[in-house]
């Protein structure tokens, strides 16, 4: 579903992304982890091409976007993402945060695009703030939000951003419960994430990055009982004290 | 007592005499005329320079070199020459450009003010654009949005609350600024006005009412900015 070849990535001298391969077959839950600043965000934001690759290709659902003039805008709509900040817009109230893009980026009709924005937010748990503003809502509510604003693309891929990061404590769980819920559909999902313990319950896959490059790659048990790299253990020894 | 009849003696003679008065108020009907050409040219101008506005500044606000550059040239060229001289331009280099071509007095205040306001607009409207967060235009482009379609839905909709004091303003200067027609003899307010008043002498009267005209006219304008500045800090 995704194939990433030969991906270097450069900010200026900083050497972000260091020819990284990677494939993820179709319906795929992986997780990517890692410390701050070992390009996993990169990683993920070249996929949907919020960032351009400096060299290699990158391929999503056998449309190489990484190609000259290839149909980007189409290959986002398939590929939905959820930011660390949200980012949901302002001006508009939840339940048109959800069918904005549906209407008209995907020119499904309003009816419909309502009908289904409601069954995610449903599904969110937050049906009943459809008429309220981001600006009213808790971060986690936000973020709820944010995930039903992803699927009501009817996405193939969901790219996750630090779904939790800038979340108070207490409003992590709910999020996670979401993401979990996800993780049961057929969706292709790939998670940055510090959330070891979603990490092991969600994932089919775990990859570690450490200095723009792939370290670690297999199962959860495999990444959590027998890692292989000494860069993952000690930041494993770190993390799961 | 002499005092006093010399004190108010500048009712019987000088620039603002009685008989002055009494002239301009029987010929008030000249500047009517010429307030209703002021504002022609002054909404039709501000619609322009709204439009280029837009336009502009959503070009220099962009990612792309050559479309950034053609907007810094415009906005530099009319906000970096005074607006007599653009509007002495398009009078007199036009015709002789292309042969013939007339365009009425009105149209050339409306490309005038238009232009020149829409440098100042470009600059406001990018302004606004860069004050909302990287996040928005990078969620939007996630969703599939093109960049005029994230600047249509997303990003300009909320630069409104930020740029709609700074627009009021422009409005208020526009409409001051219409007054350049009067060098070209363009039948507006400030034409009109100088007109009547040169025939005479009566400057004083004239240019007090004409004065008071226009602020009739931009006073409402600001006071609307006033309003929508204390506002967009509330929100």
């Amino acid at each position: 579903m995704i194939e990433l070849v030969g991906v270097n990535k450069h900010f200026g001298l900083h050497h972000v992304l260091k020819d990284i391969n990677l494939d993820v077959p179709s319906g795929q839950k992986l997780v990517i982890i890692g410390p701050s600043g070992s390009g996993k965000s990169t990683l993920i934001r070249c996929i949907n091409m919020l960032e351009k690759p400096s060299s290699g290709t990158v391929t999503v659902d056998g449309i190489e976007v990484t190609a000259h003039r290839a149909p980007i805008a189409k290959v986002r709509q398939q590929v939905a993402m959820v930011f660390q900040s949200f980012n949901l817009y302002p001006h508009k109230t939840v339940l048109e945060n959800v069918t904005l893009a549906p209407i008209v980026v995907s020119g499904v009709s309003r009816e419909e695009a309502t009908e289904s924005g409601l069954r995610y937010l449903e599904r969110v748990g937050l049906s009943e703030k459809a008429d309220k503003y981001p600006a009213q809502l808790s971060g986690g509510q936000q973020q709820r939000v944010a995930i039903a604003r992803a699927l009501n693309m009817h996405p193939k891929i969901m790219l996750f951003d630090e779904p939790t990061s800038a979340l108070d404590p207490e409003m992590i769980q709910e999020v996670l419960e979401v993401i979990i819920g996800l993780a049961q559909s057929g969706i292709t999902m790939l998670v940055v994430t510090h959330e070891m313990g979603f990490a092991k319950e969600a994932a089919d896959r775990v990859i570690f990055m450490d200095d723009g490059m792939i370290l670690e790659d297999g199962t959860p048990e495999h990444f959590f009982e027998n890692p292989q790299n000494d860069r993952t253990k000690l930041f494993l020894s770190k993390i799961l004290r | 007592m002499t005092e006093l009849l010399e004190r108010i003696g500048f009712l019987q003679q000088g620039p603002f005499s009685v008989p002055r008065w009494e002239a301009l108020f029987a010929s008030m009907d000249l500047l009517w005329d010429g307030a209703l050409v002021t504002l022609l040219v002054a909404s039709l101008g501000l619609a322009l320079a709204l439009a280029l506005g837009t336009i502009i500044g959503v070009m220099s606000a962009s990612q792309w070199k050559i479309p950034r550059a053609l907007a810094r040239a415009y906005v530099e060229f009319y906000q970096n020459t005074p607006l007599l001289i653009q509007v002495f331009m398009i009078f007199n280099a036009i015709p002789i450009l292309f042969t013939g071509m007339f365009i009425p007095v009105i149209t050339i205040g409306i490309l005038g003010v238009g232009m020149y306001h829409g440098a100042y607009i470009a600059e406001v409207v990018r302004a606004g654009i860069q004050s909302i967060g990287r996040g928005q235009l990078e969620a939007a482009i996630s969703q599939g949005f093109g960049y005029i379609g994230a600047m249509r839905y997303i990003i300009i909709p909320q630069a409104m609350r930020v740029v709609l004091p700074p627009l009021t303003n422009q409005a208020v200067s526009l409409i001051k600024n219409t007054s350049v027609l009067a060098v070209i003899a363009g039948g507006d307010l400030m034409y009109a006005g100088d007109a009547f008043a040169g025939r005479y002498g009566h400057y004083g009267p004239t240019y007090i009412v004409v004065g008071l005209l226009y602020f009739v006219m931009c006073f409402p304008l600001a006071r609307l900015a006033r309003r929508l500045e204390s506002r967009s800090k509330v929100a």
